[in-house]
């Protein structure tokens, strides 16, 4: 089917730099990479495997601060190592094309969306403004998003995150490029958008006979993208094979442990039974506000000893807001959180220390919740100096108990700094600082969603093992039901700041559900090629995403 | 054509061949430029245009080879971390380090290395210079250079206590009102405003008239005049840090608001506000140095450079220097604190060249 002429992009022995400590590092070493056009490659592995560095040198481009020392590529005839930098820039936007993860960063906030849309086509003298407008008007419908001929005549704030992200794509489109380099495009999104986003990639991607590189960590994501699928570790890489081969039979070990980390699962418990079992938490019909807009109604639910309850729903639907509450950072404007049987003052600043003490929040970016000038040993052992007043030999013993908890070796980490260490790493010196203060109640906001499965795998295991060993409950905040699947006894479905539905995991996972919490999980990409095809035609291709939640609305 | 005319052109013919045989592109490019240059100057100035050519271009070596090899000794005698931070450093800021060092010898060592005392009348008054004064005498017959070298001790003493006293307050302010943010934060902003809106010069010389002249009143006024630009710094510095999660985590834990600003919120925000301190130090010395001049500083017979400059100004009419080299010893040390500085800022701005 695929000749020799069809290729379109081939790397060979691709070696990248990096600058760091003043010497050269080599961070990709001899990766190749063959292309054909209309075919969309999915390049997947965790951070730091090279895989954006990769899609960037397939443009002929390296970041600040990195080289490409070694190894061809060649782009459609054309050596793009020895390129000069103008003709490569005549090459970018016109025939080659990227979308980053981030819309929402790469957007000019100060220009409307279509002035970015036809720059390039501009530029490039290949059309004139009114019909660089009337196309991406065109391409703003293929890519279905709403009022295509009005939403390009507005700022990039002024829509929503999937949009904009779409909108990206049919930028990217604009001169008909043989190539498109998606650098993980959906990660930032919930998963009833992820759809709507992956849908419209694809489609658009099979309508021009583009040719794609498909960047990201997500291997559901990439089963519904890509043909075929190459893994990397570390800037090796590790195998490629065809998306079903893959899926089947993949023969690396490495790539094996990728496919099982979605198997972590852990034995439901149920409610404490008796009079005398009191819920740690209990959350009694609270509204809560910014300023004039509303933004919780009625919310209630319990957490009881040594149970972790799921807080599911999409970004804006209250989830965070709720912990907010708790924690005391946002006083409800009506109802009140108990704990233990004992209401809860509702500032923070009101709370003894004993109170703060019990509750203890983990944060989703790791990298800005610990302060970047503080030493490891002090960012643990400052919880536990100050609510038992721990100091000298006693507070380094128990710093040193701590990281042993989360599986870190003391004598390593005890004078670092954060910037100093990986992203897992960070998140479990977080939950050090949390089982610092001793507390009976955990807030963990998202905790996993900011890292790669297999770290977020081992972040869900070490959460687990101490709730096992320390009797904590947890109140786990995330929009990943995957996680939810693994570690939730009890789910709490929330929309627009309302709980929608909830109950034992095991009943919110079998139907019949709400609407909204049936959205939600059919939304959950899977390990099956077909899913999105499937679902496109279960739920009528026509704007699947945001149809489906009005329906939800209802 | 004199012999020092040929050595010049063959020393920078060679010396550009040289380059270009190792590929060193900007070096060649630098001296063939200068050849091309000395052709015209000579052809226009005779010998003495190329000297003083040649002249200023010894100046410039001496001075970075001077700066390279502070930079190294500097590097060899610092503990490892500071080391690494120095190698850095570009010669520029080595210059600044190094006229920095210097002026503090000066300045600290004042009464070993002045041959007279400031007040000390040696000599008839605007004596020339001879073998017992190096730079000549002032107005009263006092030795110039035993005043420069007490003027450093004075002029750079009372600037630094200003402008500490500025950041303390300046910072401290900033630090709270970001952290306190509601009323505190815009009643500390309005007061800012305030002493921003009146003219610094005319500020300072209206406090002063009401308050007198003595050192402890125009430390407290300049630094009143300058905390303001500090606060805006450190509360918008601050501002960004107060956001962080782990200020929240500080807060849900219960820490007080003096802990917040030491230990989570200082170490965040001290590199803009050292680089700040560069730029504030430089701002303060030249008010300080321009009150002076008016008559409204530091009063006589302490030695200050301000107003060596205005004592002696009468001196520039008949072609003599005497009155340029305490103004010239005032930039010799703004543009070394500013070398550093920029060095400080490009490392905290995070740009790599």
């Amino acid at each position: 089917m695929k000749n020799e002429k069809d290729v379109l992009l081939e790397i060979r022995g691709l070696r990248i730099e990096g600058y760091s400590d003043e010497t050269w590092v080599e961070i990709v070493h001899g990766v190749d990479l063959t292309l054909h056009r209309g075919e969309v490659l999915g390049l997947i592995g965790e951070s730091g495997a090279g895989k954006s560095t990769i899609g960037l040198a397939a443009m002929g481009f390296a970041r600040d601060g990195c080289r490409i020392s070694g190894g061809t590529v060649d782009f459609d005839g054309l050596e793009l190592t020895t390129t000069s930098e103008s003709d490569l820039r005549a090459l970018r936007g016109s025939r080659i094309a990227y979308v980053a993860q981030s819309a929402a960063a790469s957007f000019n906030p100060a220009h409307r969306i279509i002035d970015q849309h036809t720059e390039a086509p501009l530029h490039y003298r290949l059309q004139s403004r009114m019909e660089a407008q009337e196309d991406a008007m065109q391409l703003y419908e293929r890519l279905r998003l709403p009022n295509p001929t009005e939403i390009g005549f507005r700022y990039p704030h002024q829509v929503s995150g999937g949009q904009l992200q779409r909108a990206m794509t049919a930028m990217a489109m604009a001169c008909r490029p043989d190539l498109i380099i998606f650098d993980e495009p959906t990660t930032a999104l919930d998963v009833t958008t992820q759809i709507e986003v992956l849908a419209a990639i694809r489609d658009i991607v099979d309508q021009f006979n583009t040719a794609a590189i498909y960047i990201t960590h997500d291997l559901a994501v990439v089963a519904q993208m890509a043909d075929t699928i190459k893994v990397l570790l570390k800037g090796d890489e590790v195998e490629e094979a065809s998306t079903e081969r893959m899926l089947k039979a993949p023969e690396d070990d490495y790539t094996k442990s990728l496919w099982a980390v979605r198997s972590f699962k852990r034995k439901q418990k149920s409610r404490p039974k008796g009079k005398d079992a009191v819920p740690v938490v209990s959350v009694q019909d609270i509204d809560a506000a910014y300023g004039p807009t509303k933004v919780l109604e009625d919310v209630s639910f319990d957490i009881y000893p040594g149970m972790t309850v799921a807080v599911v729903g999409e970004s804006g639907s209250g989830k965070s807001t709720t912990a907010r509450c708790i924690t005391g950072l946002l006083p409800p404007t009506k109802g009140e959180i108990l704990f233990a049987g004992e209401t809860l003052p509702a500032s923070y600043k009101d709370r003894t220390k004993d109170q703060l003490r019990q509750a203890q929040m983990i944060y989703q970016m790791a990298d800005t919740a610990l302060n970047p000038k503080v030493k490891i040993s002090e960012i643990i052992g400052r919880p536990a100096q100050f609510y038992s007043g721990l100091s000298g030999t006693e507070l380094k013993s128990r710093v040193d108990e701590l990281l042993d908890l989360i599986e870190l070796e003391p004598s390593q980490y005890y004078n670092r700094y954060p910037p100093e260490l990986s992203g897992g790493q960070k998140q479990r010196i977080g939950i050090a600082r949390a089982l610092a203060a001793e507390p009976s109640f955990i807030i963990c906001d998202e905790v996993t969603s900011a890292l790669d499965q297999l770290v977020a795998e081992g972040i869900l295991r070490l959460l687990d093992r101490l709730q096992a060993e320390l009797g904590l409950a947890y109140m786990f905040i995330t929009h990943d039901l995957a996680t939810v699947r693994s570690i939730a006894d009890e789910v709490v479905v929330m929309q627009a700041g309302k709980v929608v539905e909830q109950g034992p995991k095991d009943q919110m996972f079998k139907p019949p559900h709400h609407p909204y919490t049936d959205l939600l999980l059919s939304s959950v990409p899977e390990m099956d090629p077909d899913w999105l095809t499937n679902l496109l035609e279960e739920r009528g291709t026509d704007n699947i995403g945001e149809a489906a939640s009005n329906q939800g609305n209802v | 054509m004199s012999y020092f005319v040929v050595t010049y052109y063959a020393l920078l013919i060679g010396a550009s061949c040289l380059a270009a045989f190792y590929k060193k592109r900007e070096v060649f490019l630098l001296l063939f430029s200068l050849t091309l240059v000395s052709f015209v100057m000579g052809i226009v100035g005779g010998v003495s245009a190329l000297t003083a050519v040649s002249v200023g271009a010894g100046l410039l070596a001496f001075a970075a080879g001077t700066s390279y090899a502070f930079r190294e000794f500097l590097i060899i005698i610092s503990p490892d971390d500071i080391a690494k931070e120095l190698r850095t450093a570009p010669l520029t800021a080595a210059f600044g380090m190094f006229v920095i060092f210097t002026y503090a010898i000066a300045g600290i060592f004042a009464p070993y290395i002045a041959p007279f005392g400031e007040a000390e009348v040696i000599s008839s008054s605007f004596a020339p210079p001879d073998e017992n004064m190096l730079l000549g005498a002032d107005q009263l017959g006092r030795d110039t250079f035993s005043r420069i070298i007490y003027g450093a001790r004075n002029s750079v003493g009372i600037a630094l206590g200003a402008t500490i006293l500025a950041f303390t307050i300046g910072a401290l302010c900033g630090l709270l009102a970001a952290t306190k943010g509601g009323w505190f934060d815009q009643l500390m902003g309005r007061v800012a405003d305030v002493i921003m809106s009146v003219p610094s010069l005319i500020f300072a010389l209206l406090m002063l008239s009401i308050f007198g002249t003595n050192i402890i009143v125009i430390i407290i006024v300049v630094a009143l005049i300058y905390s303001p630009r500090v606060f805006r710094l450190a509360r918008a510095v601050a501002g960004n840090i107060v956001v962080m999660d782990y200020i929240e985590a500080a807060k849900l834990r219960g820490e007080g608001t003096w802990y917040l600003i030491r230990k989570e919120i200082l170490p965040n925000s001290t590199a803009p506000l050292i680089a700040e301190f560069g730029l504030e130090f430089c701002f303060v010395f030249l008010l300080i140095a321009g009150l002076s001049f008016l008559g409204l500083g530091i009063q006589p017979p302490t030695a200050d450079w301000g107003s060596m400059v205005r004592e002696n100004a009468t001196l520039i009419s008949f072609g003599d220097i005497t009155p340029l080299i305490p103004a010239a010893a005032i930039a010799l040390l703004t543009v070394a604190v500013n070398f550093v500085v920029d060095w400080m800022l490009h490392r905290s701005s995070g740009l790599k060249e």
